[in-house]
Protein backbone atom coordinates (compact mmCIF):
# COMPACT_ATOMS: atom_id res chain seq x y z
CA UNK A 1 0.00 0.00 0.00
CA UNK A 2 1.05 3.40 -0.86
CA UNK A 3 1.35 6.06 1.91
CA UNK A 4 2.78 9.12 -0.07
CA UNK A 5 3.32 9.26 -3.76
CA UNK A 6 4.93 12.73 -5.17
CA UNK A 7 5.06 12.82 -9.12
CA UNK A 8 7.32 15.17 -10.37
CA UNK A 9 7.68 17.56 -7.85
CA UNK A 10 9.44 20.70 -8.00
CA UNK A 11 10.30 23.39 -4.99
CA UNK A 12 11.67 26.55 -5.15
CA UNK A 13 13.32 28.69 -2.31
CA UNK A 14 12.50 32.19 -4.21
CA UNK A 15 13.71 31.73 -7.05
CA UNK A 16 16.16 29.09 -6.49
CA UNK A 17 15.23 25.88 -7.73
CA UNK A 18 15.71 23.18 -4.74
CA UNK A 19 13.79 20.18 -6.06
CA UNK A 20 13.29 19.08 -9.21
CA UNK A 21 11.24 16.52 -11.05
CA UNK A 22 11.07 14.29 -7.75
CA UNK A 23 9.13 11.38 -8.15
CA UNK A 24 9.04 9.22 -4.93
CA UNK A 25 6.03 6.55 -3.38
CA UNK A 26 6.74 5.52 0.32
CA UNK A 27 4.73 1.95 0.93
CA UNK A 28 3.51 0.68 4.00
CA UNK A 29 6.47 -0.53 6.28
CA UNK A 30 9.43 0.25 4.55
CA UNK A 31 12.74 1.74 5.64
CA UNK A 32 13.43 4.77 3.57
CA UNK A 33 16.73 6.64 3.70
CA UNK A 34 17.90 9.70 1.53
CA UNK A 35 21.37 10.53 1.40
CA UNK A 36 22.69 13.51 -1.04
CA UNK A 37 25.40 16.36 -0.49
CA UNK A 38 24.66 19.33 2.04
CA UNK A 39 22.08 21.74 -0.20
CA UNK A 40 20.89 19.10 -2.10
CA UNK A 41 17.05 19.30 -0.85
CA UNK A 42 16.63 16.31 1.88
CA UNK A 43 14.95 18.44 4.41
CA UNK A 44 13.27 20.42 1.89
CA UNK A 45 11.87 17.14 0.45
CA UNK A 46 10.83 16.18 3.74
CA UNK A 47 8.75 19.44 4.45
CA UNK A 48 7.19 19.18 1.32
CA UNK A 49 5.68 15.56 2.58
CA UNK A 50 4.53 17.04 5.81
CA UNK A 51 2.67 19.58 3.87
CA UNK A 52 4.90 22.64 5.41
CA UNK A 53 6.44 23.82 1.94
CA UNK A 54 4.22 24.84 -1.02
CA UNK A 55 5.05 22.73 -4.48
CA UNK A 56 5.90 24.87 -7.58
CA UNK A 57 4.70 21.89 -9.65
CA UNK A 58 4.39 18.25 -9.81
CA UNK A 59 1.41 15.76 -7.08
CA UNK A 60 1.91 14.65 -3.64
CA UNK A 61 -0.81 12.46 -2.83
CA UNK A 62 -1.37 11.10 0.86
CA UNK A 63 -3.37 8.05 1.96
CA UNK A 64 -6.53 9.37 3.06
CA UNK A 65 -6.10 10.44 7.17
CA UNK A 66 -2.60 9.72 6.83
CA UNK A 67 -0.81 9.50 10.70
CA UNK A 68 2.15 11.34 9.95
CA UNK A 69 4.98 11.30 13.02
CA UNK A 70 7.73 13.99 12.27
CA UNK A 71 11.14 14.50 14.40
CA UNK A 72 12.51 17.27 13.21
CA UNK A 73 16.10 18.16 13.00
CA UNK A 74 16.66 20.54 15.65
CA UNK A 75 13.84 21.79 17.78
CA UNK A 76 14.93 25.17 19.56
CA UNK A 77 12.75 25.89 22.22
CA UNK A 78 12.50 29.44 23.44
CA UNK A 79 14.40 29.65 26.75
CA UNK A 80 11.05 32.07 27.77
CA UNK A 81 8.70 29.28 27.33
CA UNK A 82 8.56 26.51 30.21
CA UNK A 83 7.78 23.71 29.39
CA UNK A 84 7.89 19.85 30.66
CA UNK A 85 8.58 16.79 29.10
CA UNK A 86 5.24 15.37 29.90
CA UNK A 87 3.82 18.89 28.67
CA UNK A 88 5.54 18.22 25.28
CA UNK A 89 4.27 14.92 24.84
CA UNK A 90 0.38 16.09 24.83
CA UNK A 91 0.86 18.59 22.25
CA UNK A 92 -1.43 19.08 20.12
CA UNK A 93 -3.38 16.45 21.39
CA UNK A 94 -3.21 15.57 25.18
CA UNK A 95 -2.59 12.16 25.74
CA UNK A 96 -2.72 10.50 29.36
CA UNK A 97 0.09 9.93 31.60
CA UNK A 98 0.40 5.95 31.17
CA UNK A 99 0.73 6.85 27.24
CA UNK A 100 2.89 9.12 27.50
CA UNK A 101 5.04 7.20 29.81
CA UNK A 102 4.81 4.01 27.12
CA UNK A 103 6.21 6.58 24.70
CA UNK A 104 8.91 7.33 26.34
CA UNK A 105 10.20 3.95 27.07
CA UNK A 106 9.45 2.82 23.41
CA UNK A 107 11.66 5.77 22.40
CA UNK A 108 14.41 5.25 25.09
CA UNK A 109 13.98 7.35 27.74
CA UNK A 110 11.91 6.38 30.67
CA UNK A 111 12.21 8.37 33.88
CA UNK A 112 12.18 11.69 31.59
CA UNK A 113 8.07 13.10 32.10
CA UNK A 114 8.80 15.71 34.91
CA UNK A 115 11.74 17.23 33.44
CA UNK A 116 11.94 20.70 31.79
CA UNK A 117 13.06 19.88 27.88
CA UNK A 118 15.52 22.62 28.48
CA UNK A 119 17.18 20.53 30.59
CA UNK A 120 17.97 17.25 28.38
CA UNK A 121 20.79 16.50 26.62
CA UNK A 122 20.88 16.14 23.05
CA UNK A 123 20.18 12.32 22.63
CA UNK A 124 17.34 12.67 25.38
CA UNK A 125 15.47 16.11 23.37
CA UNK A 126 16.21 13.64 20.00
CA UNK A 127 14.59 10.70 22.32
CA UNK A 128 11.46 12.90 23.84
CA UNK A 129 11.15 14.16 20.22
CA UNK A 130 10.72 10.90 18.83
CA UNK A 131 8.39 9.81 21.43
CA UNK A 132 6.69 12.50 20.83
CA UNK A 133 6.38 10.85 17.08
CA UNK A 134 5.01 7.52 18.49
CA UNK A 135 2.59 8.56 20.43
CA UNK A 136 0.28 9.87 17.44
CA UNK A 137 0.81 6.49 16.43
CA UNK A 138 1.89 6.99 13.02
CA UNK A 139 1.79 4.99 10.29
CA UNK A 140 4.62 6.59 8.87
CA UNK A 141 7.84 8.30 10.79
CA UNK A 142 9.71 10.76 8.83
CA UNK A 143 12.69 11.79 10.52
CA UNK A 144 15.29 14.81 9.25
CA UNK A 145 19.22 13.77 10.34
CA UNK A 146 17.47 12.82 13.99
CA UNK A 147 20.69 12.18 15.76
CA UNK A 148 22.18 14.89 15.11
CA UNK A 149 24.38 15.79 18.20
CA UNK A 150 24.80 11.83 18.63
CA UNK A 151 28.29 10.27 18.83
CA UNK A 152 28.40 7.49 16.34
CA UNK A 153 27.70 4.81 18.75
CA UNK A 154 25.09 6.74 19.92
CA UNK A 155 23.49 7.26 16.60
CA UNK A 156 23.66 3.88 15.56
CA UNK A 157 22.19 2.67 18.57
CA UNK A 158 19.12 5.17 17.57
CA UNK A 159 18.82 3.79 13.97
CA UNK A 160 18.66 0.25 15.48
CA UNK A 161 15.64 1.35 17.64
CA UNK A 162 14.03 3.07 14.60
CA UNK A 163 14.52 -0.58 13.00
CA UNK A 164 13.16 -2.03 15.84
CA UNK A 165 10.09 0.24 16.12
CA UNK A 166 9.19 -0.53 12.56
CA UNK A 167 9.06 -4.48 13.95
CA UNK A 168 6.79 -3.65 16.74
CA UNK A 169 4.42 -0.84 15.07
CA UNK A 170 4.44 -1.56 11.77
CA UNK A 171 5.18 2.33 10.23
CA UNK A 172 7.41 2.79 7.68
CA UNK A 173 10.54 5.01 8.36
CA UNK A 174 11.49 7.61 6.23
CA UNK A 175 14.41 9.23 7.01
CA UNK A 176 17.51 11.47 5.82
CA UNK A 177 20.75 11.47 7.44
CA UNK A 178 24.54 12.58 6.60
CA UNK A 179 25.84 9.47 8.14
CA UNK A 180 25.22 7.08 5.07
CA UNK A 181 27.35 4.17 6.24
CA UNK A 182 25.10 3.80 9.67
CA UNK A 183 21.56 4.78 7.82
CA UNK A 184 22.02 2.64 5.09
CA UNK A 185 22.99 -0.61 6.54
CA UNK A 186 19.45 -0.47 8.12
CA UNK A 187 17.13 0.41 4.78
CA UNK A 188 14.98 -1.49 2.54
CA UNK A 189 16.06 1.53 0.13
CA UNK A 190 18.31 4.37 -0.33
CA UNK A 191 17.67 7.39 -2.66
CA UNK A 192 20.26 9.47 -3.42
CA UNK A 193 19.22 12.96 -4.17
CA UNK A 194 21.05 15.84 -5.28
CA UNK A 195 18.18 18.44 -6.48
CA UNK A 196 16.97 15.43 -8.30
CA UNK A 197 16.21 11.74 -7.58
CA UNK A 198 20.35 10.48 -8.91
CA UNK A 199 19.95 6.67 -7.96
CA UNK A 200 17.93 4.95 -5.83
CA UNK A 201 17.53 0.91 -5.34
CA UNK A 202 18.94 -1.59 -2.01
CA UNK A 203 21.60 0.10 0.29
CA UNK A 204 24.20 -2.49 -1.73
CA UNK A 205 23.42 -1.11 -5.17
CA UNK A 206 23.12 2.54 -4.36
CA UNK A 207 26.73 1.96 -2.58
CA UNK A 208 28.15 0.83 -5.74
CA UNK A 209 26.34 2.97 -7.74
CA UNK A 210 28.58 4.97 -10.29
CA UNK A 211 26.05 8.63 -9.55
CA UNK A 212 26.82 7.66 -5.67
CA UNK A 213 30.04 7.16 -6.18
CA UNK A 214 30.71 10.68 -8.13
CA UNK A 215 29.07 12.51 -5.22
CA UNK A 216 29.91 10.84 -2.42
CA UNK A 217 33.64 8.60 -3.65
CA UNK A 218 34.57 5.54 -3.53
CA UNK A 219 35.52 6.09 0.62
CA UNK A 220 32.07 5.40 2.55
CA UNK A 221 31.96 1.51 1.05
CA UNK A 222 34.73 0.54 3.52
CA UNK A 223 33.01 2.39 6.31
CA UNK A 224 29.40 0.49 5.46
CA UNK A 225 31.36 -2.56 6.20
CA UNK A 226 33.20 -1.36 9.70
CA UNK A 227 29.78 -0.41 10.87
CA UNK A 228 28.28 -3.93 9.89
CA UNK A 229 31.62 -4.94 12.09
CA UNK A 230 30.48 -2.85 14.42
CA UNK A 231 26.95 -3.52 14.87
CA UNK A 232 27.36 -6.00 17.65
CA UNK A 233 29.78 -4.25 20.40
CA UNK A 234 27.61 -1.65 21.21
CA UNK A 235 24.54 -2.44 23.38
CA UNK A 236 22.43 0.66 24.98
CA UNK A 237 25.07 1.36 27.84
CA UNK A 238 25.93 5.19 26.90
CA UNK A 239 22.09 5.72 27.44
CA UNK A 240 21.87 4.80 31.18
CA UNK A 241 24.11 7.23 32.46
CA UNK A 242 21.51 10.35 31.18
CA UNK A 243 18.64 8.79 33.03
CA UNK A 244 20.61 8.34 36.28
CA UNK A 245 20.57 12.12 36.32
CA UNK B 1 -27.84 53.42 43.49
CA UNK B 2 -25.94 50.55 40.76
CA UNK B 3 -22.27 50.01 42.08
CA UNK B 4 -21.49 50.71 38.35
CA UNK B 5 -22.38 54.16 38.94
CA UNK B 6 -18.58 54.73 41.18
CA UNK B 7 -15.87 55.41 38.19
CA UNK B 8 -13.35 53.58 40.81
CA UNK B 9 -15.41 50.71 40.17
CA UNK B 10 -15.26 51.22 36.99
CA UNK B 11 -11.73 51.81 36.63
CA UNK B 12 -10.95 48.51 38.58
CA UNK B 13 -13.44 46.17 36.77
CA UNK B 14 -11.94 47.84 32.96
CA UNK B 15 -8.38 47.38 34.43
CA UNK B 16 -8.92 43.69 35.55
CA UNK B 17 -10.40 42.84 32.45
CA UNK B 18 -7.69 44.37 30.25
CA UNK B 19 -4.71 42.51 32.46
CA UNK B 20 -6.54 39.43 32.17
CA UNK B 21 -6.63 39.20 28.51
CA UNK B 22 -3.30 41.06 27.78
CA UNK B 23 -1.75 38.62 30.24
CA UNK B 24 -1.68 35.02 28.53
CA UNK B 25 -1.86 36.71 25.32
CA UNK B 26 1.48 38.57 26.21
CA UNK B 27 2.65 34.46 27.04
CA UNK B 28 2.52 34.11 23.29
CA UNK B 29 4.51 37.73 22.44
CA UNK B 30 7.02 36.69 25.00
CA UNK B 31 7.61 33.33 23.30
CA UNK B 32 7.09 33.98 19.90
CA UNK B 33 9.47 37.14 19.99
CA UNK B 34 6.87 39.51 18.86
CA UNK B 35 7.69 41.96 21.75
CA UNK B 36 8.41 44.53 18.43
CA UNK B 37 5.11 43.58 16.93
CA UNK B 38 3.07 44.40 19.54
CA UNK B 39 4.12 47.63 20.32
CA UNK B 40 4.27 47.90 16.66
CA UNK B 41 0.62 47.15 16.95
CA UNK B 42 -0.28 49.39 19.63
CA UNK B 43 1.48 52.89 17.76
CA UNK B 44 -0.52 52.04 14.68
CA UNK B 45 -3.83 52.53 16.22
CA UNK B 46 -3.04 56.16 16.93
CA UNK B 47 -4.00 56.09 13.28
CA UNK B 48 -7.23 54.29 14.00
CA UNK B 49 -7.59 56.59 16.89
CA UNK B 50 -7.18 59.78 14.23
CA UNK B 51 -9.97 58.05 11.67
CA UNK B 52 -12.29 57.26 14.21
CA UNK B 53 -12.68 60.65 15.28
CA UNK B 54 -12.63 62.11 11.58
CA UNK B 55 -15.58 59.83 10.68
CA UNK B 56 -17.14 59.76 14.62
CA UNK B 57 -17.05 56.31 14.94
CA UNK B 58 -16.28 54.70 17.74
CA UNK B 59 -12.07 54.71 18.65
CA UNK B 60 -13.02 50.91 19.41
CA UNK B 61 -13.62 50.52 15.31
CA UNK B 62 -11.24 52.52 14.00
CA UNK B 63 -8.44 51.08 16.32
CA UNK B 64 -9.64 47.59 15.32
CA UNK B 65 -9.63 48.10 11.69
CA UNK B 66 -6.32 49.55 11.09
CA UNK B 67 -4.47 46.71 13.59
CA UNK B 68 -5.87 43.71 11.85
CA UNK B 69 -5.04 45.85 8.52
CA UNK B 70 -2.00 46.01 9.39
CA UNK B 71 -0.99 42.65 11.21
CA UNK B 72 -2.42 41.15 7.73
CA UNK B 73 0.05 43.50 5.65
CA UNK B 74 2.85 42.55 8.03
CA UNK B 75 2.19 38.97 7.62
CA UNK B 76 1.79 38.99 4.29
CA UNK B 77 4.33 40.90 3.01
CA UNK B 78 7.11 39.45 5.35
CA UNK B 79 9.03 36.46 3.70
CA UNK B 80 9.03 38.74 0.55
CA UNK B 81 12.47 40.17 0.79
CA UNK B 82 11.90 42.49 3.94
CA UNK B 83 12.57 41.31 7.50
CA UNK B 84 9.53 41.22 9.94
CA UNK B 85 11.13 43.96 12.30
CA UNK B 86 11.95 46.30 9.24
CA UNK B 87 8.47 45.83 8.21
CA UNK B 88 6.92 46.80 11.41
CA UNK B 89 9.42 49.60 11.70
CA UNK B 90 7.99 51.01 8.37
CA UNK B 91 4.17 50.62 9.17
CA UNK B 92 4.06 51.16 12.86
CA UNK B 93 5.98 54.77 12.38
CA UNK B 94 4.59 55.58 9.73
CA UNK B 95 1.13 54.70 10.42
CA UNK B 96 2.13 56.77 14.28
CA UNK B 97 3.24 59.69 12.04
CA UNK B 98 0.25 59.68 9.65
CA UNK B 99 -2.37 59.61 12.46
CA UNK B 100 -0.23 62.65 14.15
CA UNK B 101 -0.26 64.44 11.38
CA UNK B 102 -4.53 63.25 11.07
CA UNK B 103 -5.38 64.70 14.18
CA UNK B 104 -3.67 67.55 13.50
CA UNK B 105 -6.32 68.50 10.77
CA UNK B 106 -9.15 67.98 13.14
CA UNK B 107 -10.64 71.31 13.72
CA UNK B 108 -13.24 71.80 15.50
CA UNK B 109 -12.92 69.04 17.94
CA UNK B 110 -10.47 69.79 20.64
CA UNK B 111 -8.24 66.20 21.51
CA UNK B 112 -6.68 65.62 24.41
CA UNK B 113 -3.69 63.54 23.07
CA UNK B 114 -2.79 62.72 26.14
CA UNK B 115 -5.43 60.63 26.80
CA UNK B 116 -5.16 58.20 24.27
CA UNK B 117 -1.07 58.49 24.71
CA UNK B 118 -1.40 57.18 28.42
CA UNK B 119 -4.92 56.30 28.55
CA UNK B 120 -7.87 57.52 30.63
CA UNK B 121 -8.99 54.66 33.16
CA UNK B 122 -10.70 57.57 35.28
CA UNK B 123 -13.07 57.99 32.74
CA UNK B 124 -14.01 54.89 31.70
CA UNK B 125 -18.03 54.52 30.98
CA UNK B 126 -20.87 52.35 31.36
CA UNK B 127 -20.45 51.37 27.63
CA UNK B 128 -16.50 51.67 27.39
CA UNK B 129 -16.37 48.51 29.67
CA UNK B 130 -19.40 46.61 28.25
CA UNK B 131 -16.83 47.27 24.92
CA UNK B 132 -13.82 46.49 27.09
CA UNK B 133 -15.23 43.12 28.59
CA UNK B 134 -16.88 41.82 25.41
CA UNK B 135 -13.16 42.47 23.92
CA UNK B 136 -11.52 40.48 26.99
CA UNK B 137 -14.27 37.33 27.04
CA UNK B 138 -13.59 37.21 22.97
CA UNK B 139 -9.60 37.49 23.50
CA UNK B 140 -9.60 34.65 26.24
CA UNK B 141 -12.15 32.22 24.54
CA UNK B 142 -9.94 32.53 20.94
CA UNK B 143 -6.83 31.68 22.97
CA UNK B 144 -8.70 29.00 25.03
CA UNK B 145 -10.04 27.62 21.90
CA UNK B 146 -6.59 27.47 20.13
CA UNK B 147 -4.53 26.72 22.74
CA UNK B 148 -2.90 23.68 21.68
CA UNK B 149 -2.59 24.49 18.04
CA UNK B 150 -1.13 28.26 19.24
CA UNK B 151 1.21 25.97 21.40
CA UNK B 152 2.18 23.65 19.05
CA UNK B 153 2.90 26.17 16.20
CA UNK B 154 5.20 28.38 19.11
CA UNK B 155 7.44 25.44 19.26
CA UNK B 156 7.65 24.93 15.43
CA UNK B 157 6.19 25.51 12.48
CA UNK B 158 7.04 22.21 10.80
CA UNK B 159 5.50 20.24 13.80
CA UNK B 160 2.63 22.10 13.04
CA UNK B 161 2.51 21.47 9.93
CA UNK B 162 3.18 17.66 10.23
CA UNK B 163 -0.07 17.79 13.01
CA UNK B 164 -1.81 19.51 10.46
CA UNK B 165 -2.64 22.80 11.82
CA UNK B 166 -1.78 25.90 9.87
CA UNK B 167 0.88 27.68 11.50
CA UNK B 168 -0.03 31.25 9.52
CA UNK B 169 -3.57 30.01 10.48
CA UNK B 170 -2.23 30.56 14.09
CA UNK B 171 -0.22 33.44 13.43
CA UNK B 172 -3.44 34.99 12.48
CA UNK B 173 -5.61 34.23 15.81
CA UNK B 174 -2.84 36.13 17.54
CA UNK B 175 -2.99 38.95 15.46
CA UNK B 176 -6.96 39.36 15.86
CA UNK B 177 -6.20 38.67 19.68
CA UNK B 178 -3.65 41.45 19.28
CA UNK B 179 -5.71 43.63 17.57
CA UNK B 180 -8.45 43.02 20.04
CA UNK B 181 -6.20 43.82 23.21
CA UNK B 182 -4.98 46.67 22.11
CA UNK B 183 -8.44 48.52 20.96
CA UNK B 184 -9.80 47.62 24.52
CA UNK B 185 -6.94 48.71 26.18
CA UNK B 186 -6.76 52.13 24.61
CA UNK B 187 -8.83 53.38 27.32
CA UNK B 188 -7.02 51.82 30.39
CA UNK B 189 -3.39 52.14 29.80
CA UNK B 190 -3.09 54.27 26.46
CA UNK B 191 -0.91 53.86 23.25
CA UNK B 192 2.43 53.68 24.43
CA UNK B 193 2.35 51.23 27.46
CA UNK B 194 -0.19 48.64 26.14
CA UNK B 195 3.12 46.87 25.05
CA UNK B 196 3.65 46.50 28.97
CA UNK B 197 1.13 45.21 30.13
CA UNK B 198 1.38 42.66 27.09
CA UNK B 199 4.78 41.35 27.99
CA UNK B 200 5.72 42.58 32.03
CA UNK B 201 3.54 40.12 33.44
CA UNK B 202 4.65 37.14 31.26
CA UNK B 203 8.21 38.18 31.65
CA UNK B 204 7.90 38.11 35.50
CA UNK B 205 5.62 35.13 35.66
CA UNK B 206 8.18 32.94 33.95
CA UNK B 207 10.35 31.97 36.74
CA UNK B 208 7.98 30.51 38.32
CA UNK B 209 6.42 28.57 35.91
CA UNK B 210 6.82 24.76 34.95
CA UNK B 211 4.42 24.53 32.09
CA UNK B 212 3.35 27.19 29.49
CA UNK B 213 -0.37 27.48 31.20
CA UNK B 214 0.93 27.98 34.64
CA UNK B 215 3.20 30.86 33.10
CA UNK B 216 -0.47 32.03 31.66
CA UNK B 217 -2.31 31.68 34.77
CA UNK B 218 0.46 33.24 36.69
CA UNK B 219 0.93 36.27 34.65
CA UNK B 220 -2.87 37.11 34.70
CA UNK B 221 -2.13 37.19 38.36
CA UNK B 222 0.28 39.20 38.63
CA UNK B 223 -1.61 41.60 35.64
CA UNK B 224 -4.64 41.82 37.68
CA UNK B 225 -2.98 42.61 41.22
CA UNK B 226 -0.99 45.15 38.97
CA UNK B 227 -4.34 46.67 37.87
CA UNK B 228 -5.78 46.65 41.25
CA UNK B 229 -2.70 47.78 43.09
CA UNK B 230 -1.72 50.95 40.31
CA UNK B 231 -5.55 52.31 40.42
CA UNK B 232 -5.27 52.15 44.22
CA UNK B 233 -1.38 53.79 44.89
CA UNK B 234 -2.97 56.40 41.72
CA UNK B 235 -5.55 57.36 43.86
CA UNK B 236 -3.98 57.44 47.02
CA UNK B 237 -0.73 59.11 45.87
CA UNK B 238 -2.51 61.39 42.68
CA UNK B 239 -0.33 59.97 40.31
CA UNK B 240 -1.08 59.18 36.48
CA UNK B 241 -2.71 55.66 36.49
CA UNK B 242 -1.55 53.94 33.54
CA UNK B 243 1.98 54.64 34.48
CA UNK B 244 1.01 53.67 37.93
CA UNK B 245 -0.09 50.34 36.84
CA UNK B 246 2.65 49.52 34.91
CA UNK B 247 4.46 50.72 37.38
CA UNK B 248 3.56 48.19 40.02
CA UNK B 249 4.19 45.45 37.59
CA UNK B 250 7.56 46.40 36.80
CA UNK B 251 8.01 46.31 40.74
CA UNK B 252 6.36 42.43 40.58
CA UNK B 253 8.71 41.87 38.04
CA UNK B 254 11.87 42.71 39.64
CA UNK B 255 10.94 41.66 42.94
CA UNK B 256 10.38 38.11 40.96
CA UNK B 257 13.63 38.31 39.60
CA UNK B 258 14.88 38.43 43.23
CA UNK B 259 13.19 35.93 44.83
CA UNK B 260 14.09 33.90 41.69
CA UNK B 261 17.80 34.81 42.78
CA UNK B 262 17.46 34.04 46.40
CA UNK B 263 16.03 30.56 45.70
CA UNK B 264 18.68 30.01 43.26
CA UNK B 265 21.30 30.92 45.80
CA UNK B 266 19.44 28.54 48.47
CA UNK B 267 19.64 25.71 46.29
CA UNK B 268 22.96 26.38 45.34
Amino acid sequence: MTLISAKNISVNHGNAPVLQNVTLDINAGEIVTIVGPNGSGKSTLLRAFIGATPLKSGTLTRKDGLRIGYVPQKLHIDPTLPISVARFLSLPLRVSASAAKDALEQAGSGALANRQMSDLSGGQFQRVLLARALLGKPELLILDEATQGLDQPGSAAFYREIESLRETLGCAVLMVSHELHVVMAASDRVICLNGHVCCEGTPAVVASAPEYRALFGSGTQGALALYRHDHDHHHHAHDHEHEDA
Amino acid sequence: MDILDSFLVRAALAGFGVALAAAPLGCFVVWRRMAYFGEATAHASILGIALALSFSTSIFAGVLIITLLMGWTVSTLSGRGYAMDTLLGVMAHSALAIGLVAVSFLQGVRIDLMAYLFGDILAVSRFDLLIVWIGVLLVLLLLWWRWSALLTATLSNDLAYAAGIDPRREQMVLTIALGVVVAVAIKVVGVLLIAALLIIPAAAARPFAGTPERMAFIAAGIGAISAMAGLQAAYIFDTPTGPTIVCVAAACFVLGGLLNLLKGHVAG
